[in-house]
């Protein structure tokens, strides 16, 4: 089963993934209706907590909670200027505990916040995407939109492309991925790909061109524009250049090959405009799976009590 | 005329090559004579069968917080603290606020030590004004002082511009001091949280590399070559650091160095909880570091064990990992886990286990009264029972601060007594009050 809390995708066994994405998708069905709405969580309260701008993963999630009847309160607030007004994490989490807070989704600019968070308090709480370590939602809304596509995920060849280290997106579906079987590469310059990351059981490769005719999967992963100024490649263009997704090589894919995107995108650097909008680009599918996967777990994780401590 | 009889202990003095059962004669405030059988009228007698008498452990590297930060710590807590763990002399590492970098800064910890009554704070100063690697701290001064400091540092933070580092070494040949590096190289280190490697790259924390320890650890003992000044690295944590020593040593350079405790006890695995108790710098290594340090311990390339003991308030520590700020408190465990991880499992013998936490600490910084029981000497020792087990209780450190990162840990070895020039501040493991006031 999945647990108290979802911190990690690492906590996840291939049957707890499958479980999810088949909720996820029975759940789906409800959006379709006229009246979309179940009672499952009426009476529960969850709490969007986010440290860290976020448009679409707050009202995702904001969105999946209200369509399963939960209330739904979110606390927004930039990570040092709750430290600058004197309430610290802890002081907050605490907080939220004694309002009898029954899930807390965390979004946070420290990796590990949600870790230090599950241990202060007795509520579920959901890792909505932790510094540069996970973003597990991200991961099964992304398993989920490959597995539409393909049906199976086992032995798809998976491109992740551009900055992992700094990455959650990254770090959440390396290790979704893998445990589904998946056989992934990680493509972009050595300054932006751990040394050790071949450790979790991916390949790394610094070219993107001999591999995309063997691709299943392009995942493109955006390229944060300071990065520019450490010195991790020398610009835009010439990363554009090497490791971008343009008209030319998009037509190296096979048939049936995928790009995705986390979003939001640089159009013109890690992926041009004409790959983002190809019938191949299911970026906007990923958008709206992540509902569906986000009422999954709330609904596996809040629903029944066999569901959450078993 | 006060008379101490300290009967059957094991007496373990590495500086004299004793290591024996045999009785202890103190008189005002001296070591006597050591001897079996020894009776003297109206002494009073302390039975420490099956315990260990060994000369006061001396600290290298102690953050005081005073002045400054009072509310972590104070000259008076950190020597009760010390106290406690068997310490007759700690260093204060000179990052308070203000700096010691100026001979009135120095005097008066040194001066507040004297005060608290319960070790010697022997008292270092900043290397730079203001820890900034920019100009020289009244480096002279400071050394004629009162407090007579030997030991300079910018502790907390690496030397960064060569030139400046050159220019201090040379100085200090001329005073008599010591330059002693923190090794970290900023550039490569910044915003780091953790070690990088495997373990920080999926945990997704910012790396600080072995490289930033080990470039600076290289370039001063290419400086300490060049202008004859000592060097003493603080706190080695990596397999290349030790190595690097080992060969200056070889060399016949004069540099010595230290480790800590919780760098040859803990390894970066233990930070996959994102505890920020774990939190130190520089950081806990991978198993392979750890086992250099063991190994350098072993062979004498590292010469002292030294706690950086840092105390940090609560609510600094309870904050995100990436906020809250590096350092652990370690006065009153670092004893018993040098029993518990590296005599019990055989690395060290408890004479050379002595020799790093008391015998060689105290001759690098010129502690003619500390780290011996040679008669004659003031009279600094501890009793310890090296078999005693006993769990690590954050709630009951004598420290301020309680920023353990071995809460709830079982360990060997506790301190029964200790004897502070002559005078018991410890006895069956209490601290005693105004011992010497």
């Amino acid at each position: 089963m999945i647990g108290k809390h979802l911190l990690s995708m690492n906590q996840l066994t291939a049957h707890d993934i499958t479980q999810i994405l088949d909720t996820a998708e029975s759940l789906r069905r409800v959006t379709d209706r006229p009246i979309k709405k179940l009672p499952t969580l009426r009476g529960r309260t969850v709490c969007n907590l986010f440290y860290e701008a976020s448009t679409r993963t707050r009202i995702s999630f904001e969105l999946a909670a209200k369509r399963l009847s939960a209330d739904v309160i979110n606390f927004s607030a930039d990570s040092r200027s709750s430290v600058a007004k004197g309430e610290s994490f802890k002081d907050t989490a605490w907080t939220l505990e004694a309002m009898g807070v029954d899930a807390i989704i965390v979004r946070h600019g420290s990796s590990g916040a949600p870790h230090q968070l599950a241990q202060w308090v007795d509520a579920h709480v959901i890792n909505a995407g932790d510094g540069a370590h996970e973003h597990p939602t991200q991961a099964l809304l992304d398993l989920f939109s490959i597995r539409e596509r393909f049906k199976e995920i086992e032995g798809l060849k998976v491109a992740i492309v551009g900055d992992i280290i700094h990455s959650r997106v990254a770090r959440s579906n390396v290790k979704g991925l893998i445990t589904m079987g998946a056989e992934v590469t990680l493509v972009g310059p050595a300054t932006l790909i751990p040394r050790e990351a071949a450790s979790w059981g991916a390949t790394i490769t610094h070219q993107l061109d001999p591999l995309l005719e063997d691709l299943d999967v392009c995942y493109l992963l955006r390229v944060q524009k300071e990065r520019q100024n450490e010195q991790l490649f020398p610009s835009l263009r010439e990363y554009a250049n090497l490791w971008g997704l343009d008209a030319r090589r998009m037509s190296k894919m096979k048939a049936d090959a995928l790009v995705m995107h986390p979003g939001p995108m640089n159009r013109g650097v890690e992926i041009a405009a004409e790959v983002s909008e190809s019938p191949r680009s299911i970026i906007l599918d990923q958008v709206a799976n992540g509902l569906a996967v986000r009422m999954s777990l709330l609904y596996l994780m809040l629903g029944s009590n066999e569901g959450i401590d078993a | 005329m006060s008379d101490v009889l300290i009967t059957n202990g094991r007496v373990v003095d590495p500086a004299t090559s004793l290591d024996e059962i045999a009785d202890i004669h103190l008189t005002d405030g001296s070591i006597a004579r050591i001897g079996t059988g020894l009776s003297v009228a109206g002494a009073e007698i302390v039975d420490v069968t099956g315990a260990v008498v060994a000369p006061g452990l001396v600290d290298m590297h102690t953050h005081l917080r005073e002045p400054g930060r009072e509310d972590e710590e104070t000259i008076a807590t950190a020597s009760a603290a010390a106290a406690a763990g068997g310490y007759t002399a700690i260093c204060a590492m000179p990052n308070t606020d203000p700096v010691q970098d100026s001979a009135s800064v120095v005097d008066q910890v040194w001066a507040s030590g004297r005060e608290a009554g319960l070790v010697e704070v022997v008292v270092s100063g900043a290397l730079s004004k203001g820890l900034k690697g920019e100009r020289m701290a009244d480096l002279g001064e400071m050394a004629g002082s009162a407090a007579r400091v030997r030991l300079f540092t910018d502790d907390g933070h690496g030397v960064q511009d060569a030139l400046f580092a050159r220019r201090v070494m040379e100085y200090l040949v001329s005073v008599d001091g010591i330059y002693a590096e923190h090794c970290e190289v900023e550039a490569l280190a910044a915003g780091g949280q953790m070690h990088e490697g495997e373990t920080s790259h999926r945990l997704g924390l910012r790396g600080i590399p072995a490289e930033a320890e080990e470039l600076m650890a290289a370039r001063d003992i290419a400086l300490a070559k060049m202008t004859g000044c000592r060097l003493h690295l603080l706190h080695v944590s990596t397999a290349g650091t030790v190595e690097l020593v080992r060969r200056a040593k070889s060399d016949g350079l004069h540099v010595t160095c230290e480790a800590t405790p919780h760098h040859f006890t803990l390894t970066d695995a233990t930070l996959e909880g994102y505890d920020p108790m774990c939190k130190v710098n520089p950081p806990l290594r991978p198993a392979r570091d750890r086992a250099a340090v063991i190994e350098g311990l072993k062979d004498g390339t590292i010469d002292a064990i030294a706690t950086d003991h840092a105390p940090h308030a609560q609510q600094e520590k309870d904050q995100e990992f990436s906020y809250a700020p590096p350092g652990l408190v370690g006065l009153e465990t670092a004893l018993a886990l040098t029993i518990t991880e590296l005599v019990d499992p055989g690395h060290l013998t408890l004479a050379v286990a002595v020799e790093r936490l008391s015998t060689t600490p105290a001759r690098i910084l010129g502690l003619d009264g500390h780290g011996s029981l040679a008669t004659g000497r003031p009279a600094n020792l501890v009793v310890f029972d090296p078999a005693a087990e006993w769990m690590v209780d954050p709630m009951k450190l004598r420290s301020k601060s309680r920023n353990t990162p071995f809460a709830g840990r079982t360990l060997k070895g506790k301190v029964l007594h200790t004897f502070f020039n002559g005078k018991q501040t410890v006895t069956a493991g209490e601290v005693v009050r105004g011992a010497l006031v």
